[in-house]
């Protein structure tokens, strides 16, 4: 037991190394999604795929149509060309299939994507649009690397066109995320390869302004709070010392 | 009181005449003074001394926010995660209310934790403050009923599944556990009834209970005085003209400006985390909380939030195989206490308590006594007072065994919160359970390596 314990104090370094809070599923190394919330064209492209390919199923009921204009768009630009089954610019952005028919359709109902940005983060959203791949077995004929067995057929594939997957061996000795495996292009799509890459980031890029509309807002107002915070520290810390000035 | 007694303020001007009023009805003037402007405190109040004024300022920030979140906010199974997010998204600043909200939260730990060591360094729980001591181990407690029943509200999965492990730990209990837990929750699983009660207890009942606490703790202090770094009683050394402490300044103004300063200092780091780093990469709003509350779909690893991960990892160590450890050591502070103790009523009632327990250890679950360590690992700090046996009060007089046991409590806080985000490994698991041992012996052996340990003399007087 003394040899156990030795053991465990000699070994505490090594287990508080472990891996980060998400811990979950087949890990794949996520890709560094090149997102910025302030790049406007970006984030129009984003909501065109947006409400084109996933607002038939997903909804973002948290989100107005009407909030669009915080990217830059007009209401009349978001009631042409954007708005496809909402009546008035300031509905929420619902879907017409219910939860049971998504459910039955593909075997869970297609989450609300208003925050999901903020529960997956932009990297694993990246990862995983570029992640589609043709799988004979799954149900609908497509599987995804970082979300096995996932009920969502490739969405965008006509886009992208069809891949399969090369080596699909997960080493069984390695610790933490394993590399995304390599994909083989079975069929091409409309676009190539780094055009592809592009729509994913500003859809990516769109999802992670959606999970939070104020965010740019946010930070620039941080900048005046900390501007006049370190101007009141000054002022505040001539003052303490002013009066402790006859402290001894 | 107000008899008989010369008008303060020069009845000339309209405001004098105005205290006069007010003070021949309310002890304004003789609060004011007796509490703030002639409250006299050490003058040699370090860093660490900023902390029970930053208490007060999340309080504040935590009050005044909660009100306006209270008017969007939808305690229904239903509506509430939706709520939040109309918060952040379609109230006019809400999303800046909210966040100072979230952000007070983990900011009110990160000072009471602060506040509480330095108690722990200058020996502030001792006589005579005991009961100011006391006051605050029970604000400690509220604030974490507080913050468990505030968690729920955003209806997230950390929310529902957090809310659910901590209730199901009721169900340990022998006997009651189900039907306690049943109680609670007000539903067989955390539904509806929960949330809206536990809306109720985190917008009156703990906050009713913290304010009168807060109260009791502030009233206990000024009556004994402050500690300070030395732990000296400036109390002790008066000027005879003046009847004032030597080593004592008025609260007012000095300390009121200093912690004006802190209070900006604290406010920018605050706003560094409100406005650029709201989530604090998923430790103070974590990631899984975004997705809305689903009782089907437990998610595969849940953590509570960082401020109370040090009291959970002592519940997840407490297994099977702790119990003949944990046996060991309750035998060894009972004869500890039963050779130090005089009465024999005393020696038999340590032997007969820990006789009681160490059988409890082998014949009832593990789980029972994780949540009964959990426990006890917060209301331990109770019994400082009685624990510190030291001739003297501050870590500055102390001997070095006191030093290097605080360093291993707090090296043991530390790492025990650490474990507590951490998905169980059996690595993590055997780390937190001698940890879980080093947070104990810090309290329960204290008697002990107190008495023994060496101690330099404290000075006459505070030395700045």
């Amino acid at each position: 037991m003394i040899k156990k314990l030795l053991l465990a104090v000699l070994c505490a370094p090594l287990a508080l190394a472990g891996s980060p809070a998400f811990a979950s599923e087949a890990e794949v190394r996520l890709e560094h999604a090149p997102i910025d919330v302030r790049d406007v064209a970006s984030l129009q492209s984003g909501a065109r795929t947006f409400v084109n390919y996933c607002l038939n199923c997903h909804s973002a009921s948290l989100v107005r149509y009407n909030q669009l204009t915080g990217i830059g768009l007009t209401d009349d630009q978001i009631r042409d060309s954007l708005m496809f089954t909402a009546e008035k610019v300031g509905e929420p952005m619902n879907v017409a299939i219910s939860r049971k028919e998504g459910k039955e359709w593909f075997g869970v109902a297609p989450p609300d994507l208003s925050v999901v940005a903020r529960s997956r983060g932009a990297d694993w959203l990246y990862t995983y649009l570029r992640g589609f791949y043709r799988d004979p077995a799954s149900p609908s004929g497509w599987n995804n690397i970082v979300f096995p067995n996932v009920g969502m057929p490739h969405v965008l594939w006509q886009l992208q066109g069809e891949r399969s997957l090369v080596h699909a061996e997960h080493g069984a000795e390695t610790h933490g995320p394993v590399a995304p495996p390599a994909f083989q292009q079975v069929s091409a799509g409309t676009l190539n390869s780094a055009e592809y890459d592009t729509v994913a980031r500003d859809l990516t890029n769109f999802l992670v302004w959606m999970g939070e509309p104020h965010q740019l807002r946010r930070k620039q107002i941080g900048y005046i709070v900390l501007g006049a915070l370190t101007a009141l520290a000054f002022i505040t810390w001539l003052l303490y010392k002013e009066y402790w000035k006859d402290v001894h | 009181m107000a008899e008989a007694k010369a008008p303060a303020y020069d009845n000339a001007s309209w405001l004098g005449r105005t205290l006069n009023w007010v003070d021949e009805r309310f002890p304004l003037t003789v609060l004011w003074k007796s509490q703030v402007a002639e409250y006299y405190a050490p003058k040699n109040f370090n860093f660490w001394y900023f902390f029970g004024s930053l208490a007060l300022l999340v309080l504040v920030n935590q009050i005044l926010t909660g009100i306006f979140l209270t008017m969007n906010y939808k305690p229904d199974a239903n509506l509430a995660f939706a709520s939040v997010e109309y918060i952040m998204r379609e109230v006019p600043w809400g999303w800046l209310i909210r966040y100072m909200h979230s952000t007070g939260a983990s900011a009110f730990f990160i000072v009471v934790y602060l506040h509480m060591f330095r108690g722990l360094m200058y020996g502030s729980y001792r006589k005579p403050r005991e009961l100011t001591w006391i006051f605050g181990c029970f604000i400690f407690l509220c604030l974490m009923a507080e913050a468990f029943f505030g968690y729920l509200l955003p209806w997230g999965q950390m929310s529902y599944w957090g809310a659910q492990v901590i209730v199901n730990l009721f169900g340990a209990i022998p006997i009651i556990g189900e039907d306690l837990a049943i109680w609670i929750r007000g539903d067989y699983v955390i539904g509806d009834a929960t949330l809206n009660r536990f809306f109720a207890f985190h917008v009156i009942a703990i906050p009713l209970v913290l304010l009168g606490l807060i109260v009791a703790h502030l009233i206990a202090l000024h009556e004994t005085g402050s500690n300070n770094p030395d732990g000296v009683e400036i109390k002790k050394l008066k000027d005879p003209k003046t009847g004032h402490p030597v080593d004592g300044i008025p609260f007012h103004p000095y300390y009121t400006v200093k912690d004006i300063f802190g209070a900006v200092i604290f406010l920018i780091l605050f706003s560094l985390v409100v406005f650029f780093a709201p989530e604090v990469g998923g430790y103070f709003l974590e990631h899984n909380n975004f997705i809305p509350a689903d009782s089907l779909k437990t998610p595969s690893h849940i953590a509570p939030v960082w401020y109370f991960t040090p009291f959970y990892s002592i519940l997840r160590a407490t297994t099977e195989s702790m119990m003949p450890w944990l046996a060991a050591f309750v035998a060894l502070v009972a004869v500890l206490t039963a050779l130090s103790v005089r009465s024999r009523v005393a020696k038999l009632a340590a032997l007969g308590i820990a006789a009681v327990l160490i059988v409890g250890f082998f014949t009832l679950d593990a789980k029972v006594w994780g949540v009964v360590l959990m426990g006890v690992s917060v209301l331990v700090f109770l019994g400082l007072p009685w624990l510190d046996k030291s001739p003297v009060r501050s870590i500055r007089y102390k001997g070095p065994i006191f030093k290097v046991m605080l360093t291993l409590f707090v090296i043991a806080f530390v790492v025990l919160g650490y474990l507590g985000i951490q998905p169980p490994t059996p690595g993590g698991t055997l780390v937190s359970q001698i940890f879980l041992f080093v947070y104990f012996a810090f309290f329960l052996l204290m008697p002990w390596y107190t008495a023994i340990d060496s101690h330099k003399p404290e000075p006459k007087r505070v030395t700045g």
